[in-house]
C-alpha cells in the first residue's frame, strides 16, 4: 500500500488481495480504514493483527473522542499507534502501518512504521507491504509535490498498479481514497487478476 | 488433514466436511460430524484437532446461547456470532491458540429489516483472520476445490445447484487427494435451521 500528499490533499491506495503464502483466499479484502473525517490508516501485514488493530484503534479514537471531545489529529494518531505497537515489543503485531490524513490547518500529513512503531514522517509519500521496493520506485519517478486531487489519484493509481504487477502475491484490484477539505472520494481500481 | 468447504446459495448455505477422525498413522473413525451446531440457524465446519474442535464449538455455542438468556431472547446475528467467535480466537492466538479453521455458515431471519435477512459464509482461520466470502474451503480441501468453485459458482444459485457443486468438490477430492476421504457429511442451514443433507456413515452411533 501508498500513500501520497499534494496540494491540501492526501491520498492513500492499498491492494485487495487476502492471501495465505501462494493461495488467495480473497480479492476484496479490506487494509485501509477510515477513522475519521480527515484520517485514514492502511494496515499492511498478519490479515488477523489488521483486524485485531482495526478494532483497538476505533476504540482508542472513539475514548479520545469523549474524553477531549475533539477530533485526534494525525499526528497523535500516528504517535498513539507508534506506542500501542512498541507496547508488544517482544510479541508484536505484524503489522507495518501507514497514516495519512489532514491536521487541523488543511496541512497533509503522512507516516509510516515498522512492527513495533518506528515512525517515520514524510513530506511526500509513504510504502507499505510486500513491494516496497518496487513502490518506492514507481512513488520517486512519478510524485510532484502540490498536486491536485485529480492528479494525485492518478498517480497514486499508477504508482499502485505498476508496483503490484511485479509481484505476485499483491494485487487483484486496488482501492484509492482521497482526502480533501471537502471530503473523501473513494475509487476501484481495475487491475490485472493475477 | 480434514476438508471443509462449504457455498452459499439463494436462501441458505451448504457446509461440507469429511468425516474421517485420524492423528498420525491412526483412524480413530471414519463417522465424525465436524460440522458444529452454534444456534438454530447457524452452523461451523472446522477443520482441526478434535480436542480443540469440541472445546472451541462448545464455548462459542454456549456463550451464544449465555447471550440470549441475559438479553431477554435477543440474537445475535451470523455476523455477530462470526465477530465473536474471531474476538475469541485472536485473544487465545499469542496465549494459546485454538488450532481450529472453521468455516462458519449461518441464516438471518430478520422481520424488522427484510435487507439483512439472507445467508452467509465466513472464513476464520486459527489466528483470527476473519472474511466474508460467497464459497470457502479450509485445510488442503482448499488446493482442489476452490477452482471449482470460481468456476461453477454464481449469484442466486438454488439449493440443488448448491450441493451439485459441493459434489463436484468431493468427488474431485476424492480423486486427487492423496489421503483417503470416503464420508462426508452434508449439512444445510436455511430459514428453516440447520439440517443435514446426507452423510456418508452415520455419526450418531454412539
Amino acid at each position: 500500500m501508498v500513500a501520497m500528499a499534494g496540494k491540501d490533499c492526501v491520498g492513500i491506495a492499498a491492494d485487495r488481495r487476502l492471501g495465505v503464502q501462494l493461495t488467495t483466499l480473497a480479492t476484496d479484502f479490506q487494509k485501509v480504514f477510515q477513522l475519521n473525517d480527515k484520517l485514514f490508516v492502511g494496515l499492511a501485514g498478519l490479515a488477523t493483527d489488521v483486524q485485531t488493530l482495526h478494532q483497538e484503534l476505533q476504540f482508542r479514537l472513539g475514548l479520545y473522542k469523549l474524553k477531549e471531545e475533539r477530533e485526534m489529529t494525525p499526528q497523535v494518531f500516528s504517535h498513539l499507534l507508534s506506542q500501542l505497537l512498541y507496547e508488544k515489543r517482544f510479541g508484536p503485531y505484524f503489522i507495518e502501518p501507514i497514516v495519512a490524513g489532514l491536521d487541523a490547518k488543511g496541512k497533509p500529513f503522512l507516516s509510516g512504521m515498522d512492527l513495533i512503531g518506528a515512525t517515520m514522517t514524510a513530506e511526500d509519500f509513504v510504502v507499505s507491504g510486500t513491494c516496497t521496493g518496487n513502490l518506492h520506485g514507481m512513488c520517486e519517478s512519478l510524485y510532484k509535490p502540490d498536486m491536485d486531487p485529480d492528479t494525485l489519484f492518478e498517480t497514486l493509481a499508477q504508482s499502485l498498479l505498476s508496483a503490484v504487477d511485479r509481484d505476485a502475491i499483491s494485487g487483484w484490484g486496488g482501492v484509492v481514497h482521497i482526502i480533501t477539505k471537502d471530503g473523501v472520494t473513494t475509487k476501484e481500481l481495475k487491475g490485472r487478476q493475477d | 488433514m480434514d476438508s471443509v468447504f462449504g457455498v452459499c446459495y439463494n436462501g441458505g448455505v451448504i457446509l461440507a466436511a469429511d468425516q474421517s477422525n485420524a492423528r498420525s498413522i491412526l483412524v480413530y473413525q471414519e463417522n465424525l460430524d465436524k460440522i458444529a451446531e452454534l444456534t438454530s440457524h447457524s452452523a461451523m465446519g472446522v477443520a482441526g484437532p478434535n480436542c480443540d474442535l469440541v472445546n472451541f464449538t462448545e464455548y462459542v455455542a454456549k456463550n451464544i446461547r449465555l447471550y440470549e438468556l441475559s438479553n431477554d431472547g435477543t440474537k445475535l446475528s451470523v455476523h455477530a456470532q462470526a465477530n465473536f467467535a474471531r474476538g475469541e480466537l485472536a485473544y487465545a492466538l499469542r496465549r494459546g491458540p485454538y488450532q481450529v479453521n472453521i468455516l462458519l455458515g449461518g441464516y438471518d431471519t430478520n422481520e424488522a429489516d427484510k435487507s439483512k435477512e439472507g445467508a452467509s459464509l465466513y472464513h476464520l482461520d486459527y489466528m483470527g483472520t476473519l472474511h466474508k466470502v460467497p464459497f470457502g474451503a479450509q485445510g488442503y480441501a482448499s488446493y482442489f476445490t476452490l477452482s471449482i468453485m470460481d468456476r461453477e459458482y454464481k449469484e442466486n444459485l438454488n439449493e440443488a445447484e448448491a450441493i451439485t457443486i459441493v459434489e463436484h468438490c468431493i468427488a474431485e477430492i476424492q480423486t486427487r487427494f492423496m489421503l483417503k476421504q470416503p464420508n462426508y457429511i452434508i449439512k444445510a442451514v436455511d430459514k428453516d435451521g440447520v439440517r443435514v443433507i446426507k452423510y456418508g456413515s452415520d455419526p450418531s452411533d454412539n
